[in-house]
Formats: C-alpha cells, sequence, structure tokens
C-alpha cells in the first residue's frame, strides 16, 4: 500500500525518530486502548473465568470446572428453548428484512420526482423502532383490542391476542423488527447507485429480461453490500433484547425468550453470574461461527469489482 | 405512448404511498392515541382520528408517578446523552486520527483488534463489566453509562472517524508538519476542521443509541429518581401500576419528538453515516 509508505516517509525515516511517533501514536489512541485493555479483554478474560465458576456476587466464586457448561446442555430445557427461539427469531427476520430492504431500495432508484420524501417516509420506522416508546406501543397495536385486530376484522378475520398467543407472540416481534428495513435500504440504495448504467444497457440491447437482468447484474454488483448487511444484521439478531423482554416478556411459555432475555434473568434476576457467563460465551461462539461461516462462504458469492475495492 | 408513461407514473407514486402508509401507520396511531379521551383509544381502534383532541393526556403523563415527572426523567436522559455525545467526540476522533495518521508501531494490529471488537456482542462483556462496576462503587451511578464513552466504547464511531480521515489530503499535513506544526497541531488545527461533516455523523449516531438505549440503564440504575425517558416509559406497562392509556401514548410520543426533531434537520448526516458504513468500508 502506498499509503502506508507515504505514512512511513512522512512521520518517520529522516523527520521524527521511531520512539518519537510510537510514542505520539499510543497518546492518541490511549483513549480506546485503556478501554479495550480495562473495558474489554480484562472483563472477556474474568468472564471466561467466572463462565467455570458459580458465582452470586456476594460470595466469592468457587471453581466448578465444566459444570456450568453440562448443565447447560445437558440439563436445562430453557437455554434449548432461547436457541431455538433466536435461530428462529434471526432467520425468520433476517432474510425478510433484507429482502424488503433491497425491494424498496430498487423502488427508490429511480430519478423520479418525489423519491427524497418517500425515502425519509420509509426510514421515519428505523429511526423510532428500537425505542422503548415504540416497545410499548407495539403491545397495545398487537394487543387484542389494538389497532391490528380492528383492521383484521373489517375483513372478517377473527381477532387474535397477538402477543400473548403462543403461536403469535415470536411473529409479532419479527414484524417488529423486518419493519425497520431502514438502514440495510440505504445501503442498497447506494450500492445499487454506484453500478454502471452502461451494464443494464448492455443487457437490454442483447435482449435480456428484467428477471434476468437482477439475477445477472444487480445481485453479483450489490453481492459486498448485501455481505455487509448480511454480517450486522445477523449480529444485532443475535443480540435482541429489548422487543422481547418490554413486548412479550419472554413469554407466553418462553416461546419469545430470546437468547440475550434469558441471560439477563440469569446474570440479574438470580444473580447466577458464572452460569451467565458460560451463556455469554456460548454466544460469542455462536456469533464467531455465523460470521466465520457467512465470510468463508462469501468467496463464493461475493463478487468485487477490483482486487482493491475491498 | 405518453399516455401509458403517465399511467406507468401513477401507479409507481400511487403504490409506494399506499405501502408508504402501512409504513407509517403505527407511528400515525401513536400520535392519534396519545390525543384521544381515553375510553376512544380501544374503541375504534384503527382509527387515526381522535373525536376530540386531549392535550390532557400530555399534562397527566407529564406528572408522571408519585413525586417523580417526566422532567426529571428528561433531565436525566439529557444528561446522560449529553456527556455520552462529548465522549463520544472527544475519543473518536483523537483515536481515529492516531490510527488514520500517526506511523506508531502495532498500528495495524491493534486496528484489526478495533475492528473485531465492532461485532463482539454487547453481551459478553455486559456481566463482568457490571461486576467490574459493581466492585468500582458504580452502580445505581451515570458513571457506567457515560465512561464508556470517554474510552471509545463504541468502536463503530472511531472506524467512521477513521475512513472519513483517511480520505483527506495528505499534503494538507505535510505543508503543516513543514511550517513547524506538531503532530497534536495538525490534530488539532487542520484535520478537526476539515472533519466536521464527520462528527456531527457521529454526534447524531450517538445521540440515537444513547436516547433509545434500554438494556445498560436497566442494569445499573435503581433509583427510580435516576431513571432516563426509556426506564420511565417502561413504567406504565408495569402490571402494577395502575395503567392509564392516554398519559402513556401522550408520553411515547413526547420521548420520540427529540428523535424526530434531530432526523428532520440532520437526516443528511445520519444517511451519510449509515452509507459510509456499508458501501465504502
Amino acid at each position: 500500500m502506498s499509503e502506508q509508505a507515504d505514512v512511513a516517509k512522512y512521520n518517520s525515516g529522516k523527520l521524527q525518530k521511531q520512539w518519537k511517533v510510537d510514542l505520539i501514536g499510543f497518546a492518541f489512541i490511549a483513549p480506546w486502548l485503556i478501554g479495550f485493555l480495562g473495558f474489554i479483554i480484562g472483563p472477556m478474560i474474568a468472564s471466561l473465568y467466572f463462565s467455570f465458576t458459580n458465582y452470586d456476587l456476594l460470595s466469592p466464586p468457587t471453581w466448578i470446572g465444566l459444570d456450568n457448561y453440562i448443565n447447560m446442555f445437558t440439563n436445562d430445557s430453557r437455554f434449548w428453548q432461547a436457541i431455538k427461539v433466536t435461530f428462529i427469531f434471526v432467520f425468520g427476520s433476517v432474510p425478510l428484512k433484507l429482502a424488503f430492504a433491497l425491494f424498496v431500495a430498487m423502488l427508490f432508484n429511480t430519478k423520479r420526482r418525489g423519491v427524497g420524501l418517500y425515502r425519509t417516509l420509509y426510514y421515519v420506522p428505523s429511526i423510532l423502532g428500537g425505542s422503548v416508546a415504540i416497545a410499548v406501543v407495539w403491545k397495545q397495536l398487537f394487543g387484542r383490542e389494538g389497532a391490528i385486530n380492528d383492521i383484521l376484522s373489517l375483513f372478517g378475520i377473527p381477532s387474535v391476542s397477538w402477543v400473548t398467543s403462543p403461536d403469535f407472540a415470536l411473529s409479532t416481534l419479527i414484524i417488529l423488527v423486518v419493519w425497520q428495513f431502514g438502514s440495510p435500504m440505504l445501503i442498497f440504495l447506494a450500492g445499487l447507485k454506484a453500478i454502471p448504467a452502461e451494464l443494464y444497457e448492455a443487457a437490454a440491447v442483447d435482449g435480456a429480461s428484467p428477471l434476468h437482468q437482477f439475477i445477472k447484474i444487480t445481485i453479483p454488483m450489490l453481492s459486498p453490500v448485501i455481505f455487509f448487511n448480511l454480517v450486522m444484521q445477523t449480529i444485532q439478531g443475535f443480540m435482541a433484547f429489548t422487543q422481547s423482554f418490554l413486548i412479550t416478556e419472554g413469554g407466553p411459555m418462553d416461546r419469545t425468550l430470546f437468547y440475550a432475555v434469558y441471560l439477563y434473568e440469569k446474570a440479574f434476576a438470580h444473580f447466577d453470574m458464572g452460569y451467565a457467563s458460560a451463556l455469554a460465551w456460548i454466544l460469542l461462539l455462536i456469533c464467531g461461527i455465523f460470521t466465520a461461516f457467512i465470510f468463508r462462504t462469501a468467496k463464493s458469492w461475493v463478487y468485487y469489482e477490483s482486487e482493491g475495492g475491498k | 405512448m405518453k399516455r401509458q408513461k403517465n399511467l406507468k407514473t401513477l401507479i409507481y407514486h400511487g403504490s409506494i404511498w399506499i405501502l408508504g402508509l402501512f409504513m407509517i401507520y403505527p407511528i400515525l396511531w401513536t400520535i392519534a392515541s396519545s390525543l384521544k379521551p381515553e375510553n376512544e383509544i380501544f374503541r375504534n381502534a384503527a382509527s387515526l382520528i381522535p373525536s376530540e383532541i386531549r392535550w390532557g393526556n400530555f399534562l397527566k403523563g407529564w406528572e408522571g408517578f408519585g413525586d417523580l415527572s417526566f422532567a426529571t426523567f428528561f433531565i436525566n436522559s439529557t444528561f446522560v446523552t449529553t456527556m455520552v455525545v462529548i465522549g463520544t467526540l472527544f475519543s473518536s476522533t483523537l483515536v481515529a486520527f492516531g490510527f488514520a495518521r500517526v506511523n506508531f508501531r502495532f498500528r495495524m494490529p491493534l486496528f484489526v483488534c478495533m475492528i473485531i471488537t465492532l461485532m463482539l456482542p454487547q453481551q459478553v462483556t455486559l456481566i463482568p463489566q457490571y461486576i467490574l462496576f459493581h466492585k468500582l462503587g458504580w452502580v445505581n451511578t451515570y458513571l457506567p453509562l457515560i465512561v464508556p464513552a470517554f474510552i471509545g466504547g463504541i468502536p463503530f464511531f472511531i472506524f467512521l472517524m477513521v475512513q472519513f480521515i483517511r480520505g483527506i489530503p495528505r499534503e494538507l499535513d505535510e505543508a503543516a508538519y513543514m511550517d513547524g506544526c506538531s503532530t497534536f497541531g495538525i490534530f488539532w488545527r487542520v484535520i478537526l476542521p476539515l472533519t466536521m461533516p464527520a462528527l456531527a455523523t457521529v454526534a447524531i449516531f450517538s445521540f440515537y443509541w444513547t436516547w433509545d438505549d434500554f438494556m445498560t440503564p436497566l442494569v445499573y440504575l435503581n433509583d427510580t429518581k435516576l431513571y432516563t425517558v426509556a426506564l420511565g416509559l417502561q413504567m406504565f406497562s408495569d402490571p402494577s401500576s395502575l395503567s392509564a392509556w392516554g398519559p402513556m401514548f401522550a408520553m411515547s410520543v413526547a420521548s420520540i419528538i427529540p428523535q424526530l426533531l434531530v432526523f428532520l434537520f440532520f437526516q443528511k448526516y445520519l444517511v451519510e453515516g449509515i452509507t459510509a458504513g456499508g458501501v465504502k468500508g
């Protein structure tokens, strides 16, 4: 990289001694470095240790080896329920969210008038959707006497208690998350604008149908952006907390017991810090495996125009 | 031919408006419900037009719970958010400049470490951090909410600033250096003024995330006097409190007004921030 060579020439070499540069560099990144060591690496090591202990915050931790992990996998049906719910949530919401985001982005990728206003309109839910206000309201909107049932009854559909029904509670949360497709939409839109129009013109001259153009041009050209959105949304999905905690409180009958909610319950309701730490490490492992999987497969489906364009 | 084109335009705008109505309906419904008389919220629930406007919901909601009014929650949230924004601006600019412009040893490995923490689930550090803050006696204070911002707690912002600073021509630094400017001088007088648009993006995002944040205050704040707006709102859905629907909707609306205003005035910076992470990254 020429950039690095530039930095080297300008910062060190004839101009400044390397130790001086080191000192200056570390001074600048000191805030982050302190945070990284003290609030991330340190706590992570501590948490790995706690995961092998029995610890309730009041008495000192006692070493119990792999017991927390063994218990979790063999003796804790709520752990498996949380895994199941979280997977359904992630695999239900992420593809839907990205599909919506791409569809709407393609609608907005035009020079028609009013698109700026539309983009704002469609983005507003994403600005507010994560807030407690919307979570509290969502519960009522989908409540037995809420607006959704009122609208459905116009079409003769009997009212459902969305939030408290074991069959619909998770779907209600998925709808809330999919509704906030604004950020991936904006990223897709920027990606679509970067695709050269000549590609489509050439394809049209060759008689390619719009569907064909979509599969052969849009998807490959957009694949780095799809990749980015996929990684970010998947991780966010595994971390989801507020929706379940506020709207369904994990219920009914643990049908919406998100992993993060279960972890919170173990740590801050039961003060079982050792077990909760073990849960946290399993979550990290799951996220790591998924990210690695997406990265590994990326080579076969993500197309980079130039090697430099990473 | 022209007629067909007009028809297409009509279908395009028509379908976007219809879909847009679905998108925006829950928000309009919240606003409408906050103005409805209490007994009307769940009768004709779907309606967006109150039979009469009741501002009283806002007054009643603002009174809050017991001797705690929503003014307290708003003051608390404003304080925490302001401090977090200041802390984030402070740490992200300094650290980003270090990574983008100073060629110290271990620069790349440390930068990679920072990128990895971008993808670290919050829950992994939550428990040990809680134990740490508990030992420091910080639980039930604002310190656990504010201090992390000053030490680069959200690496996304550092990443965003690094990307931006890399786009500033290096000749500017070199010219300043030749004129006898120190590295800090280059940061302060040359780079910082040029990063204003990126700083705006960082400030807006950290405002949003802090204002919205529920989990961190939930974990660290026990005393209701310290509650932020997010926690205050949650008290409405507490089954032990008498559910007052009108005031609940009114305070929900009040809590999102700052976010809506910031969005309407600074939309441009928000869009830039979101797309910078996804496209240039």
